[in-house]
């Protein structure tokens, strides 16, 4: 059984459809990229996957559990979900570490202490151990999305969702944080992303899907829709963004 | 797009999420009747009622002081809007005083502070009283004597070190990454204060405003003690004849009916412009 099964989800804002009838499998423990261009529904399809939008038709489930049921607790189900922004969007009242352990003091009651020495365990391996009590306005745009994936970690939640967490950053950085992130598709995390990094992609992915206007028009290996494309407008998409 | 047609789940949890609606209006409603029962009950219980409900609510003396009241409250009306809009003007210049960067500014700086420490710990009645009484008393040529412009002064003087700070605090919530993007597409400071911070400041301290606002309404029955006949002194008048306190319930209540349709208005204005955090999705 896979860890992740979306089936047939529509998500709409207004007369504007953003999902439609979209279906993809993620088993435990693969990465699976999203690709596609702006606007064709990936960020949302991970906001729905995360529970933070209300799919208007279809099934998510997570673990065999149906988590768009309206009787679920979402709480719950997003505390065993790691979400990671394009954006960061950490918490500017709270230092670094503090936002790195508010879930796990407040969410999962563990001992302050723990939670601390946890959360700098975990800064430690995003390199930020020196920045634990920095502001995230002090620290630099890859700094502050390690520190977000640091705090998405320290859950040791079952599956990560990254919405193109590299985009912001420059060069250098993007390659610490792509390094980051096949680390932990080799401890075994479960990962559904969104990027505009091939070269990463075509190394770490499992499974690519490539969306277009809110269908997934074509998936499989790397070697099949990154190299040899199917679909008309995957071929036309690849090629512009690796002009 | 249009052949879509939802699924039977989708149905049933639309049902569901419609049942779960309808269970809370239920217990809304409910849960609001039989506190209204049980305050009404015991109320009407208690040995000194009948008492209280001749004294406070005789509808026939209320209907009879009604066009009286509310012929001070037009008073009441008047003076709030117009001093609600020197407020606003006077509160934003100072707020803008206080936060003017720049050593050639000091001296507007501390005007502003100095300013807001007096008028905001200064009783508003203390205030009322020195403007009303004693600035006619300085007999200066030029110089209006009404009462009712001496209490809309003392109600702006005061009311305006309050709203400053409320706005000051809205204008230092903005992110500084907002003035920053703003510089850097060549916007000036005025530039940047005018079309960036000062929108998203007042968007965020919309409701403190219509507190201070509603309160204003309130106090500006204050101004009865210079003489002018409001709806509190209309009031007072009324049941100077018979002792029955009717009056000041029925000013109590259009009071009450005045401050009821702003809040909602602004609520609504605010939410349809999605003023609270907009596109926000379902958390
Ligand atoms: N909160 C929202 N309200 C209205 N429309 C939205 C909202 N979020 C996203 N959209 C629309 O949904 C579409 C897909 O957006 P998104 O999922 O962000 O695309 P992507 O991440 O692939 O660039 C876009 O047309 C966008 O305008
Ligand atoms: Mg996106």
């Amino acid at each position: 059984m896979s860890l992740l099964s979306i089936r047939e989800v529509r998500k709409t804002f207004g007369a504007n459809v953003v999902l439609d009838r979209f279906s993809l499998e993620v088993e435990a423990g693969e990465c699976v990229v999203l690709i596609g261009a702006s606007g064709s529904g990936k960020s949302t399809l991970l906001r729905c996957v995360n529970l933070l939008e209300t799919v208007d038709d279809g099934v998510i489930e997570l673990d065999g559990r149906d988590i768009t049921d309206p009787r679920i607790d979402a709480d719950r189900v997003r505390s065993g979900i790691g979400i990671v922004f394009q954006a960061y969007n950490l918490f500017p009242h709270l230092s670094v570490l503090d936002n790195v352990t508010l879930a796990p003091i407040r969410v999962h009651g563990v001992p302050r202490d723990v939670a601390r020495a946890r959360g700098l365990e975990m800064l430690d391996r995003v390199g930020l151990a020196a920045k634990a009590s920095s502001r995230p306005d002090d620290l630099s745009g890859g700094q502050q999305q390690r520190a977000a994936i640091a705090r998405a970690l320290v859950n040791s939640p079952k599956l990560m969702l990254l919405d193109e967490v590299t985009s912001a950053l420059d060069p250098e950085l993007v390659g610490e944080v792509l390094d980051l992130l096949r680390e932990l598709k080799t401890d075994g995390m479960t990962m559904l992303l969104c990027t505009h990094e091939m070269a990463f992609a075509q190394d770490v992915a499992d499974q690519i899907c490539f969306l277009d206007a809110g269908r997934l028009l074509e998936s499989g290996p790397p070697s099949q829709v990154l190299q040899n494309p199917t679909q008309p407008r995957t071929q036309e998409f690849l090629r512009r963004i690796r002009l | 797009m249009s052949d879509w047609q939802p699924s039977a789940l989708q149905l049933e949890r639309t049902a569901y999420r419609r049942s779960r609606a309808r269970r809370s209006t239920a217990i809304a409603g409910i849960s609001s009747v039989v506190l209204v029962v049980l305050v009404a009950v015991a109320v009407g219980s208690t040995p000194g009622w009948p008492r209280v409900r001749e004294t406070f609510f005789n509808v026939h003396r209320g209907w009879e002081a009604l066009p009286v009241v509310a012929q001070g409250l037009w008073l009441n009306v008047r003076v709030m809007l117009i001093c609600a809009v020197l407020i606003v003007i006077l509160g934003m210049t100072l707020a803008i005083m206080r936060t003017l960067r720049g050593p050639i500014f000091f001296p507007l700086r501390v005007f502003a502070a100095a300013y807001t420490d007096v008028f905001r710990g200064l009783p508003l009645l203390l205030v009322i009283f020195l403007l009303g009484f004693g600035v006619p008393a300085l007999q200066l040529r030029g110089l209006p004597n009404q009462a009712v412009i001496w209490g809309g002064a003392a109600l702006v003087l005061t009311y305006s070190s309050y709203v400053a700070e409320v706005f000051r605090a809205g204008i230092e919530s903005v992110h500084p990454s907002q003035r920053a993007a703003a510089r850097s597409l060549g916007l000036s400071y005025r530039q940047t204060l005018r079309f960036v911070v000062l929108p998203q400041a007042v968007r965020r301290v919309l409701p403190p405003l219509l507190n201070d606002f509603v309160s204003l309404q309130k106090d500006s029955g204050l101004i009865a003690v210079l003489g002018v006949i409001d709806a509190i002194r209309a009031a007072q008048l009324e049941t100077a004849v018979d002792f029955n306190f009717t009056p000041y319930v029925v000013a109590g209540l259009l009071f009450v009916a005045l401050t009821i349709p702003l809040t909602r208005l602004t609520d609504w204005v605010a939410r349809r412009q999605g003023w609270y955090g907009g596109g926000g999705g379902v958390v």
